[in-house]
């Protein structure tokens, strides 16, 4: 392992420059001056330093990274930075110690570049903002924490990044906290994560019960030393931390939610990256991971089941951005089965491409949403700007977004020759590889052989590939094409996003574009094939092995999964452009309820009202009852409380007895005493 | 001759509680209190053939206590007369807890 000195003594600037990006904003948005009432927007000067600051830090990190990422080029080459000691505990050591090695430079590049761009759109799409400083503030302190995040050398340091973009996108789920629903969403977002947080707390305190040490480099080296049962039950654990952190069943719930955020927001946070850290908290552990077959069952699994769930519940949204999130809640379930499949390489393949197809949705989506509130505003109309249903014909009017998203829609929909149709793939055959032979389909799930987990998975996620073709192309039409459904007058007013919504989309649409040459596979030789593979061959290469065994599937083979791949996105696509009919669509306000299976799937199959009635409810009536009435006012009020002043009356009443205010009596009692003391001494006196 | 005087001495002193303990009327405690104080000089005073001069200086100490505690006491029980009209103490018994 060679350390470069140079790359390591500057390494604690990438995380640090966008804190300081954060405090320089934070501090501006508190002036007096520049906050003005909630209705004012900021002067474009103001703006400009904003915006420079915000973009600049970004930047300074991003080239920064650039830089790391040639030095950690050369095979095994790790940059570590301790930056100080944290904890000193007895045999419990915590450095603050930054690591940066050939994943978490992967996963830098995507938060600095994505970021980046997102921070570029977001001059645009705040402009109007009365927040404009906090908002970057609060964008600048989240890539600050998922930097660390990623760079972490342990798990406490990787907690606190881990803990800290929670905390940034409860403030950015919440950042219009004007309005109740959106602050509702905002604690939604953090409380189910505090779920998964307690696995990961869980997870450390076994680890350290168990190994003594929390660093991933130690725990790497010394997991043989774990029996089979704490392996499972701490990557068990770790999982519950990754499903709540990326939206997996469970614990998916606050991502929907999570929407009521600005729409640059969901793409950065909800979408590219902190939704992301489950996969990237499952590859760096890879090597323990893969020593646990049943957690990993357990992954797949559940991914498959999210996939599922995520794309036909997409089926039914109406809004714009929620058809997105649970996008993206399906996605994630992709990128899980395959790292849950020991496919690590290509679970972060489907990482990156996703962070640029889905960025490129989002801020799609946001360009339509502003164009679309600008026009109902001017129409002074009150109608839904994100409802799919009020849109219609867009593309006439925004032509280049229109083009960008339909080949992000192509993309996420599994269309050769871009990202996603390479990352979509190198999911499948992997799968399809480990279940018809490796040591992971020998593996059982309790009684469940491995090899039916891995099949199911295997379906469940052709049959996802062809919903999420049908959602995304029903998407598309009701945005783009047919009539423009809210109004002659809006539909005048309706104008093109500005070149500052418009660049960020042309890069990410070039990146979604190329991005599949990241990671040819061997049957599509069209370039250098499996570059991530060896990019991430000294991270994973070996933990992936022992999952997936040395067998390799025969090219027929892949060409057929290649094939199946291809016909079920198109099938989609074909089903999306026979069965639905924007001509019969009216705008929202107009529209009839859903009814059936619809109704089913546009209430997310009533998970939340579920969850009010099962837990919530219960929840409350209890705290209410036995906690409030029962243990505050019953025992602590009523007992200890007046309990012991009661008693101390008694008592003291008992007391005041004596006083009986007659001298009578306090006399014999004195000569009863002086009686008493003299018998007393007399008596000690005669021995 | 000790032995005698001790003895009236005590004599004087129990007939001096018994009256504390047995009496209500506040006048006749009070001479019941002056009964045993001099009971207790008659003591002193018998005791200073053995002991020195100093029971003898003690005893002029008690009669000028006694004295003061006479003129501050019967002020008391005068008030409390006036007060009550009444001298019984079963009767006056105002500070009670």
């Amino acid at each position: 392992m060679s350390i470069s000195p140079a790359a390591s003594q500057l390494v604690w600037l990438v995380p640090v420059l966008p804190f300081a990006g954060f405090v320089a904003n934070g501090l501006l948005s508190l002036v007096p001056a520049w906050r003005g009432p909630l209705t004012e927007t900021v002067s474009s000067r103001r703006r400009a330093l904003v915006s420079a600051i915000a973009v600049g830090v970004l930047l300074g990190s991003l080239a920064l990274t650039l830089w790391l990422t040639q030095a950690v080029s050369g095979v095994d080459s790790v940059v570590t930075a301790s930056l100080g000691e944290w904890i000193a505990a007895g045999g419990f050591h915590v450095d603050w110690m930054l690591r940066v090695d050939r994943l978490s430079v992967l996963m830098m590049l995507v938060i600095t570049g994505v970021g980046s761009l997102i921070h570029v759109y977001s001059i645009g799409y705040m402009a109007d903002d009365a927040g404009f400083a906090r908002y970057f503030a609060y964008l600048n302190l989240f890539v600050g924490f998922m930097l660390m995040l990623v760079m972490g050398a342990n798990l406490p340091v990787l907690f606190i990044g881990w803990e800290g973009v929670g905390l940034a996108s409860y403030l950015l789920i919440g950042f219009w906290f004007g309005d109740r629903a959106n602050a509702v969403a905002g604690k939604k977002a953090f409380v189910v994560n505090r779920i998964g947080d307690f696995g990961i707390m869980m997870a450390m305190f076994i680890l350290f019960a168990n190994l003594g040490t929390l660093d991933f480099a130690e725990i790497a080296r010394e997991h043989n030393s774990l029996g089979a049962p704490p392996a499972t039950l701490i990557c068990l654990f770790l999982f519950l931390g990754c499903a709540g952190k990326s939206a997996q069943l469970p614990l998916y719930v606050w991502l929907p939610d999570a929407m009521a955020g600005p729409t640059p927001v969901s793409a950065l946070i909800h979408a590219a990256t902190m939704v992301t850290a489950g996969i990237y908290l499952i590859v760096r552990n890879a090597v323990l991971f893969s020593s646990a077959p049943a957690a990993c069952l357990v992954i797949v699994l559940i991914g498959a089941l999210t996939a599922l769930w995520g794309a036909t519940v997409g089926l039914k949204q109406w809004d714009i951005k929620k058809v997105l999130a649970y996008s993206t809640v399906s996605q994630l379930g992709y990128m899980f089965i395959a790292v849950g499949a020991g496919a690590y390489t290509a679970g972060m393949f489907h990482l990156v491409s996703h962070a640029f197809f889905k960025a490129l949705l989002f801020l799609g989506a946001g360009a339509v949403i502003h164009s679309m509130h600008h026009a109902l505003h001017e129409a002074a109309q009150t109608d839904d700007a994100q409802d799919l249903r009020n849109m219609g014909g867009l593309i006439r009017t925004m032509p280049a977004t229109g083009v960008l998203m339909w080949i992000a829609t192509l993309a996420i929909a599994g269309v050769p020759p871009l990202a996603g149709f390479f990352s979509k793939d190198a999911i499948l055959s992997a799968v399809a590889e480990r279940a018809i032979s490796s040591p992971l389909a020998e593996a059982s799930l309790g009684p469940i052989p491995g090899r039916i987990v891995l099949w199911f998975a295997y379906g469940a996620a052709v049959l996802t590939a062809f919903l999420t073709a049908v959602y995304m192309t029903r998407l598309m039409r009701y945005a783009f094409h047919g009539n423009y459904r809210a109004g002659p007058v809006a539909e005048d007013a309706m104008r093109d996003s500005p070149w500052i919504l418009r660049g960020p989309l042309i890069v990410l649409g070039s990146l979604t574009l190329v991005g599949g040459w990241l990671q040819l596979p061997e049957v599509i030789p069209i370039g250098r094939t499996g570059l991530l593979d060896a990019w991430l061959a000294p991270v994973s290469a070996s933990a992936s092995a022992l999952l997936a065994g040395s067998g390799h599937l025969a090219h027929s083979t892949e060409y057929l999964l290649i094939g199946v791949a291809v016909a079920v996105a198109l099938a989609g696509i074909l089903t999306a452009f026979l069965l639905l009919k924007p001509g019969s669509l009216v705008r929202k306000a107009e529209a009839p309820a859903d009814t059936g299976i619809g109704l089913v799937l546009a209430n997310d199959y009533y998970v939340d009202a579920a969850i009010e009635r099962g837990v919530v409810g219960p929840m409350v009536a209890g705290a209410r009852k036995v906690l409030w009435r029962g243990l505050d006012l019953g025992l602590i009020n009523g007992v200890l409380v007046q309990g012991s002043g009661q008693l101390l009356r008694v008592l003291a009443g008992l007391a005041s007895r004596l006083q009986g205010g007659s001298a009578g009596g306090y006399a014999w009692a004195i000569a009863l005493g002086a009686v008493v003391l003299v018998g007393m001494f007399t008596l000690r006196g005669a021995q | 001759m000790i032995r005698e005087a001790l003895v009236v001495s005590a004599i004087l002193f129990s007939i001096g509680v018994l009256g504390v303990l047995t009496r209500r009327n506040a006048l006749i405690l009070f001479m019941c209190v002056e009964l045993m104080l001099n009971a207790v000089n008659l003591s002193f005073i018998a005791l200073s053939r053995l002991h020195g001069v100093t029971g003898q200086v003690f005893v002029l100490f008690v009669m000028t206590v006694a004295a003061a505690e006479a003129a501050v006491g019967l002020a008391i029980v005068i008030s409390v007369f006036r007060h009550y009209r009444t001298l019984d103490l079963s009767r006056i018994r105002l500070l009670r807890g």
